[in-house]
């Protein structure tokens, strides 16, 4: 299906928020989800399905500030 | 509180300004800031504050100033080489603004003194290195109803967020936990182009001034993520989220945690 992950239009076989993680071998403990501006709970990315159009933002840890 | 001649001089471009004038100035003369970690981010931060004419602005670091840090930490100059990071930071916002009064802090902020500095301060900056302590001020201004502006910096990006506490949403909302220890790299593990700590540190201290002078729109409940290879920003709604275990309904979090901190993450 097609999905706007950080704002980029993307086609992938997936069904759930967590599939995208896995196609895109992103570890969940690194990332907050958001899917149309709404956080998904990390133990509910494997049951959060997806559908056409969705927006998802994945937010990494950015630590540095020294 | 009037201004000298001099200060009426020195502010004249701020006072100038509608949204400012002699009034917002004052505002800016009589406010405190705190600005965890002197480096990076810390000293832009503190060096246009200083200029500005923020009446206190509180330091604290524990590090010494390295070599390493010269390419971007801006207050530091290689003479302070092996010089305290806050010693060194508060002479050159002295000499650039004596009106300043600037708290130095030698000591890392913990779970122990975080609230009963924090609490002294209008407006907090985060200038750290590492995610225990981004949590830690992130819990403490929440803790002390105090807005805290968020930043972060890595290799060619870098982030920053306003968080009014119980009007937005905070770093808990959004990163619920730090991530497990050495899996995310720091500025010192995987670099950083020194600009971009300019660029996220004064966009940081624009927040800050915007606040005390209660102009404009935070940068609240938005995300701005900067990225310098393709110089774009973008901006990520967020809100606070009702599972938040610090500021949400059922929060479960009324005290700081002490995690255990990374070895040496030259803040
Ligand atoms: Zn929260």
């Amino acid at each position: 299906m097609q999905l706007t992950i950080n704002g980029k239009v993307e086609s992938l076989d997936v069904s759930t928020v967590l599939d995208v993680l896995k196609a895109k071998d992103i570890d969940p403990q690194l990332v907050a989800v958001e899917v149309n501006t709404q956080m998904i709970d990390q133990e509910n990315l494997g049951t959060t399905s997806l559908k056409e159009n969705d927006k998802l933002e994945f937010l990494f840890f950015m630590g540095g500030g020294a | 509180m009037s201004f000298t001649e001099d200060q009426i001089t020195r502010y004249s471009r701020h006072i100038l300004l509608p949204e400012v004038g002699g009034k917002g100035q004052k505002k800016l003369s009589q406010a405190k800031v705190f600005v965890v970690g002197a480096g990076g981010l810390g000293c832009p931060v503190a060096y246009y504050l200083g200029a500005a004419g923020i009446g206190t602005i509180g330091l604290i670091d524990s590090d010494v100033v390295d070599l390493s840090n010269l390419q971007r930490q801006v207050l530091h100059h290689t003479p302070d080489v092996g010089r305290s990071k806050t010693q060194s930071a508060k002479e050159k916002i002295q000499a650039l603004n004596p009106d300043v009064q600037v708290n130095t802090y030698e000591e890392r902020l913990t779970a122990h003194n975080a609230r009963e500095i924090i609490r002294q301060y209008d407006v907090v900056i985060d200038g750290v290195d590492n995610f225990p302590a981004k949590f830690l001020i992130n819990d403490a201004c929440y803790l002390e109803n105090t807005p805290l502006v968020h930043g972060g910096i890595l290799r060619f990006e870098g982030r920053v967020m306003t968080i009014v506490p119980n009007e937005s949403a905070c770093y808990r909302c959004i990163f619920k936990n730090p991530p497990p220890t050495g899996v995310v790299p720091t500025c010192q593990e995987a670099g950083i182009i020194g600009v971009v700590a300019g660029i996220i540190g004064t966009i940081q201290a624009t927040e800050a001034i915007k606040l005390i002078l209660k102009i404009g729109q935070p940068l609240t409940n938005r995300l701005l993520d900067f990225d310098a290879r393709t110089t774009t920003f973008r901006e990520i709604r967020v809100k606070r989220n009702p599972s938040c275990a610090l500021c949400g309904p059922n929060a479960s979090l009324t005290e700081l945690i002490d995690y255990d901190e990374p070895e040496a993450c030259a803040i």
